[in-house]
């Protein structure tokens, strides 16, 4: 919804959040739905009335429980039934430094000073781990903004006696916490507390009279960021930028200009700005963000105004470019299906607005930031939170060399004579395990992110896949695959659940990236043989249709189940009675024997 | 500004607030005249009254005001 996209007006949500509501529910989509705590140590109605909002926008329905006033610390440690019986997905909470209870005395020696910060690190530490241990959710918690007067002035970061040099060491605490949990996240209001502007955010007026920590008109700035972690954490970032050319990542038009007359590079005020947009996109592609064009140019053309020498992306470091003169809301389908993902996971970026428009009219839900003057460009890509990082991985830093190798294996299938020639030239190689440490982040990410290739879509956080491994009435299985333009990393998931001699199917998933590589059949293979060797006698396959996953309807028809019960929702129940007799079905991957 | 001008703009910030366009709101209107107006959405309702006239009320201000004509009454003093 166009009212709650970076920038937005605060005060516009806040005044019309009603209305936004009811217009976001009967927009007739499916929506997750998740179960929030929010704890606060103030205030916390309108900052979940707005993040309620922003949460729906990104396909996410809450459930909320919130906290009494200011009993962040007790609910935590001594959960009272309703919150027990509401068990968390997540637990937000929020506090600040209004909630810090003492803070170094004037003649504090260093060893005192030492001490309160690490009684105070504990108080939270022992919040966190109570929170974890009973739930199993994931944490978000807010670190200290800056404190609103400094005694000693600018001396107040730098004394061990100074309330600035106080919160700064908590939060240095508080970020070690969260290097060491994958499941432990910082809401950084400090951040978010200096964009703002640290008077108004605290303006002790809200304080004193509703005990806000912060402003009303900044709430919706905090709930957005908290929005955005949460939709980032249940796998609905978005994965890859479609970039204009022409006034876009340089000043100018290279078809009618001339390459060598462009505005880039450090020569005028307007090229060092184009310069640093590139450099900040040439970043994003290390965090795994897949960078793409769409222009309206000979490609020539284009080629030639990114090759250009004081440019800092070069041709080699997108994924597709279309350049040439169709509608751009056609280049921006063509690259979502080329790429195997779906137009809701696209940013098009663009500084016209007659495109920007086409667009958002043909292609909903792939996000259209307005993008007005060249020198807000960054702000405005970075601010929206289309990236946000919960954590990184392995794959996402090498995503975009996994694409580019997917588009070299798709041009040289056309050159084969049969499919299995092709199979057989791709020399892969497969891993098939049980959950191992190394890949719970990755196998949460892909179980939150498949929705087209997954039988059941059921969703976990990296702790329920914890759980779920060490759980030994779990037969768990990754897939890793790697051929020989690469490694596609790990592309599928299942999860059975054993119950006597027979397991229930609850998970079975698969990357699109890998379709059609026989790695199904080779999962099947490994699960079969894991069931004779436990004394499986019976396999159990569901398959709940969703709008999304209609590809996989036949799965496990094709897989050699037997149909044994469906309703009229189209949800199918299906049989497999492994025994020694099994073949294996896939011949294309070579599995690696550990 | 008018008195009456000044009704206009705030009937239809309380209409907002409140996402009823049947509110009209006057001199004597308090709190308890409207249903859903309690302490949380009152916080919501100063900050878009704030926001529609441009000013921002004092801490005095927001605990004395006894009911709409009083608010107006410092609207109207605040920007003449």
């Amino acid at each position: 919804m166009r009212e709650l996209e970076y920038p937005f007006d605060g005060e516009l949500i806040l005044k019309k959040a009603k209305s936004i509501k009811k217009t976001l529910l009967s927009d007739g989509s499916k929506r997750l739905t998740k179960k929030i705590a929010v704890l606060g140590g103030s205030t916390t109605h309108d900052i979940i009335k707005i993040l309620e909002l922003f949460l729906l926008n990104h396909g996410i329905e809450p459930i909320f429980y919130e906290s009494e006033y200011g009993q962040y610390f007790q609910d935590a440690m001594f959960p009272g039934e309703e919150l027990a019986e509401f068990t968390p997905d997540i637990v937000y909470i929020h506090t600040g430094n209004r909630n810090i209870n003492e803070y170094p005395a004037m003649n504090a020696s260093e060893a005192e000073v030492e001490e309160l910060l690490e009684s105070t690190l504990a108080r939270f530490r022992s919040m966190w781990e109570a929170l974890r241990e009973r739930f199993g959710c994931v944490i978000i918690q807010n670190n200290f903004e800056p404190p609103y007067y400094r005694l000693m002035g600018n001396r107040e970061a730098v004394d061990i006696h100074g309330r600035q040099y106080f919160l700064n060491r908590l939060n240095e605490g508080f970020y070690r916490y969260a290097r060491e949990n994958q499941h432990f996240h910082i809401n950084d209001i400090q951040y978010l507390s200096s964009c703002y502007g640290l008077d108004k955010w605290s303006d002790p007026f809200y304080w004193h009279m509703y005990k806000y920590a912060l402003c009303l008109p900044a709430i919706p700035y905090l709930s957005f960021n908290v929005a955005n972690m949460i939709k980032a954490i249940y796998g609905k970032n978005k994965k890859a930028l479609v970039l204009d050319l022409d006034n876009t990542l340089w000043g100018g038009v290279v078809g009618d200009d001339g390459p060598e007359n462009l505005e880039i590079g450090q020569e005028t005020s307007m090229g060092q700005v184009y310069t640093e947009f590139q450099s900040y996109l040439k970043q994003q592609k290390d965090i795994g963000v897949l960078l793409n064009v769409s222009s309206k140019n000979e490609e020539e053309n284009a080629l030639a105004g990114l090759s250009h020498p004081d440019g800092v992306l070069r041709p080699e470091d997108f994924i597709l470019i279309k350049a040439n003169w169709e509608p751009k809301s056609e280049n921006v389908a063509k690259i979502a299906s080329e790429l195997d993902i779906l137009p809701e996971s696209l940013v098009f970026v663009d500084d016209n607005p007659a495109e920007r428009e086409i667009v958002r009219g043909q292609m909903p839900g792939t996000a259209v930031p307005e993008m007005e003057s060249p020198e807000q460009f960054i702000r405005i890509l970075d601010r929206s939170g289309f990236f946000e990082v919960t954590a990184l991985s392995e794959d996402d830093k090498q995503r975009g060399e996994m694409y580019k190798a997917n588009l070299e294996r798709k041009k040289q299938q056309e050159s084969f004579g049969s499919y299995e020639e092709y199979l057989a030239s791709l020399q892969m190689v497969g891993t098939i395990r049980p959950f191992e440490p190394l890949y719970m982040a990755r196998i949460a990410q892909l179980t939150n992110k498949s929705n087209q290739f997954n039988l059941t879509t059921k969703r976990y956080t990296q702790a329920q896949i914890e759980q779920t491994a060490a759980d030994p009435a779990y037969i768990t299985l990754y897939g890793k695959l790697e051929d020989k333009f690469g490694d596609n990393g790990v592309v599928s998931v299942v999860i059975g659940r054993k119950e006597e001699d027979t397991l229930h199917i609850e998970l079975w998933l698969m990357s699109c990236r890998v379709l059609k590589r026989d790695m199904e059949f080779a999962m099947m293979d490994v699960l079969v043989h894991q069931c004779l060797q436990d004394g499986i006698k019976k396999i159990k396959g569901y398959y709940y249709p969703t709008a999304k996953n209609k590809m996989v309807e036949k799965f496990y028809e094709i897989q050699g189940f037997t149909l044994e019960s469906w309703d009229e929702e189209g949800n199918t129940v299906w049989n497999f009675e492994p025994d020694t007799s099994y073949q294996d079905k896939n011949k294309a991957i070579t599995l690696q024997k550990i | 500004m008018t008195r009456e001008t000044i009704y206009e703009r705030l009937n239809a910030v309380f209409q907002d607030v409140f996402d009823d366009e049947e509110i009209t709101v006057n001199d004597a209107t308090t709190s308890a005249d409207i249903e859903d107006w309690d302490s949380l959405e009152h916080i919501n309702l100063v900050a878009a009254v704030e926001k529609e006239f441009g000013l921002k009320f004092t801490m005095g201000q927001v605990v004395t005001m006894k009911n709409v004509g009083e608010m107006v009454d410092i609207i109207l003093k605040s920007i003449g």
